[in-house]
């Protein structure tokens, strides 16, 4: 019943710690232009745009697309506003996808953004709540006894976190967008910094970032000599907290990933990259294991298995360590699994990639999104 | 397009203050019951997608912790829209077309109690030009009202006579809180004006309350013949608030037949908007406009848009229309329209 949707046009911003050179209708549209320029489009070719942000209270906006029309080109049109906790760009993307292969639209602006700089993400993500104990101390809090629990589990050595933050950290340097650009990053240096949050020191996590990403979604790719096709799609969510829960694997995660598989009519090993989101160091071997694209996560860093030569490159962009505007995080991973299709990466091209796949988690690992994006018509 | 059926309607009774449950509670009783109503079970649903406010329950991610009165386990394919639950509806029905899954639920939770829902409305002004100017719905409100009146759109005698209609039906629906007040104009236009124009019967009462909706593609139950969604301008200044643009393009995008229109039910959260969008979507004087009361005799943050949709749906259950348009709004005079056209089978 569904048609194909392509990606023809892509377009982020200049990720930093502050953007105060624009507004937030300036940082939305600095993306939407660049995305429209992708795709050789005017504001008047949009049918409708879909935007994404992570909880309103990280910049004091409610309900911010009210205000954020007139930006986006969207006055007199369908304006629509998705909040999925930490997925939510990669939901966004998903949710823009489906106005396109559903037939309700054809071409479709989304667009997904955080201007951390306007207010501070850590308070609202520390709230204390009546009846419940204040263990979370931001996102490092809630998601370090987890990663201790996945080094336990698997007993991985301490080093393995230490790998990939220097790999997404040198990956970083060949993104012109990137936030975090450190030359000198090294394994000495990673080990030295602050411990954060047990096991989580300070050059493992990622940063706080101000930054936009959109991309043009259309059935119709007449112009485009490389659109990114649309292989699969897939959404899931569990609940946050019940016993017997999972949160090192949890179930909703491996269950989205075998359906786009399946949906997409693929194996994971067919996959040529992949954009994850591993906002700690510790999560790319932990979702490797969760996606099924490694047996045993740790050993596949540690063979090098996941470097931009290896078997499979996860986050040659830099990934979600090297830039974090919260809203926008999963939808650059979308985004850069489909510029890896579309030849269109740039210095962290990986040569012939053909499928890649882009996931999104948030919540307490519970709301999961995920795309598979090819070169290839499906 | 799928023909998709609104086959389940539940809404909590709205309340002034519900101190009896939380969030998660209020998911999982109305979810039940819209299941229910549909003769289906928590396995059927393939997609749910539901609507809340941060600022409403006062924290961050407040729909996370409602998944876990939907038992969403094993885990479901789910979205969440941080608007009213009506456009929740509006990505279920989106997602229903795509042929691999045939039932979709959408929810909405909210609650006025725990205070502050009026004044954090302030905060979805332009954060920048307009909100540290400190105009509240209210006011907000009252501006347009304003402009309706200087323009001769409308008289303060129409808000009272819409208030009076409100109160009548509300008297009459078993699930809003009893309407305290005289429905008599002379009586009502006597009463001080609290932002001039706009008295304080012209705005909403607040209630806490839930609601949900199940669809489901070829099911029994009225039909969605159409839906569509516009946004105008966020600028005040640029707008013509004596008329709603977008709300007049959402209902021609959703097909709505003004010659067979029934009931039209508005979210309408002042009476001035009322009035405002009979106008602008072209309502002839015969559609029922609001049977249930409308979102003056109960109004719940993020499910207000969602009930409308539902109690057009059941005016059409029980008989009352054959055709029949819910209406959902967001954002300040009206800025922000979603029309559902929903016809008899």
């Amino acid at each position: 019943m569904s048609r194909p949707c392509a990606v023809i046009g892509i377009g982020q911003t200049h990720h930093a710690a502050k953007r105060d050179d624009v507004s937030m209708p300036g940082l939305v549209r600095e993306a939407a232009k660049r995305a429209l320029a992708d795709a050789g489009l005017t504001w008047a070719d949009i049918d409708a745009v879909v935007l994404g942000k992570a909880p309103d209270m990280f910049e004091g906006v409610v309900q911010p697309e009210l205000f954020l029309a007139g930006a986006l080109g969207a006055v007199g049109k369908p304006m629509f506003r998705v909040h999925t906790a930490g997925s939510v760009g990669g939901s966004t993307a998903v949710v823009a996808s489906h106005l396109v292969s559903s037939g309700v639209h054809e071409r479709v602006l989304t667009v997904a953004y955080e201007k951390q700089s306007e207010s501070n993400a850590m308070w609202a993500l520390s709230q204390r709540f009546p009846f419940r104990p204040p263990v979370s101390a931001g996102a490092g809090g809630y998601f370090a006894p987890i990663i201790r629990a996945y080094m336990r589990r698997s007993q991985a050595p301490d080093h393995i976190g230490i790998q990939v933050a220097v790999k997404d950290r040198l990956n970083a340097l060949d993104n012109p967008y990137a936030h975090l650009k450190l030359p000198e990053i090294d394994a000495d240096k990673v080990r030295a910094s602050p411990m954060l949050w047990d096991p989580v020191r300070y050059l493992e996590t990622c940063p706080s970032s101000d930054g936009a990403c959109a991309m043009v979604l259309s059935a119709d790719t007449a112009g485009c000599t490389n659109p990114a096709w649309v292989h699969a799609t897939g959404m899931r969510t569990e609940p946050m907290l019940f016993a017997g829960r999972d949160e090192v694997n949890p179930q909703a995660g491996a269950d989205c990933a075998r359906s786009v598989y399946s949906d997409a009519g693929i194996t994971p090993d067919q996959l040529d990259c992949a954009e994850l989101y591993v906002p700690f160091s510790w999560y790319e071997p932990m979702w490797l294991e969760n996606l099924g694209l490694a047996e045993c996560g740790w050993r596949a860093v540690d063979r090098g298995e996941t470097r931009r030569d290896g078997r499979l490159p996860i986050n040659p962009s830099g990934g979600v360590l090297s830039s974090n505007p919260i809203g926008a995080s999963g939808m650059l991973r979308f985004a850069e699994a489909a510029l890896q299709v579309r030849g269109a990466a740039g210095a962290h091209q990986i040569d012939g990639a053909r499928l890649a796949l882009g996931h999104a988690y948030g919540g307490g690992s519970q709301f999961f999104s995920m795309w598979i994006v090819g070169s290839e018509r499906p | 397009m799928r023909p998709v059926h609104v086959v389940g309607f539940a809404r909590l009774d709205a309340v002034l203050r519900d101190t009896a449950h939380d969030e998660p509670e209020m998911v999982q009783q109305v979810t039940a019951a819209a299941l229910a109503d549909a003769g289906l079970t928590r396995q059927d649903v393939g997609f749910t997608c539901s609507g809340s406010n941060d600022y409403v329950m006062g924290r961050a991610f407040s729909f996370a912790t409602a998944i876990d009165g939907l038992g969403a386990w094993p885990p479901i394919r789910e979205s969440h829209v941080e608007m009213d639950g009506a456009w929740a509806l509006y990505e279920t029905w989106v997602r229903l077309q795509h042929g691999d899954v045939d039932v979709g639920l959408a929810y909405a939770f909210g609650k006025s109690s725990l205070g502050g829902v009026a004044e954090s409305r302030l905060y979805e002004l332009d954060p920048y030009f307009t909100a540290p100017l400190g105009p509240g719905p209210d006011v907000v409100a009252a501006l347009q009202a304003r402009v309706m009146l200087d323009q001769g759109v409308a008289t303060e005698r129409d808000f009272a006579e819409t208030v009076a209609a409100s109160r009548r039906a509300a008297a009459r629906h078993p699930q809003v809180p009893d309407p305290r007040g005289p429905t008599d104009l002379e009586a009502l236009l006597r009463q001080p004006m609290a932002h001039p124009p706009l008295r304080a019967h012209d705005g909403p009462v607040r209630t806490d309350s839930a609601a949900a909706i199940v669809l489901m593609v070829g099911g029994d139950g009225p039909r969605i013949s159409g839906m569509a969604h516009r946004i105008d301008p966020h600028q005040l200044g640029m707008r013509d608030l004596a008329t709603c643009p977008s709300a007049t393009a959402a209902a021609r995008a959703a097909g709505v037949d003004l010659s067979r229109l029934d009931v039209a039910e508005l979210h309408a959260s002042y009476a001035s908007e009322v009035v405002l969008l009979r106008r602008a979507l072209g309502l002839p004087e015969r559609v029922s406009v609001n049977p249930s009361g409308g979102a003056l005799a109960a109004n719940t943050p993020m499910v207000s848009g969602l009930v409308r949709i539902g109690e057009a749906a059941a005016a059409i259950r029980r008989g009352a229309a054959r055709h029949a348009l819910g209406h959902a709004a967001s954002g300040p005079c009206l800025q922000h329209n979603l029309v559902c056209a929903l016809e008899a089978e």
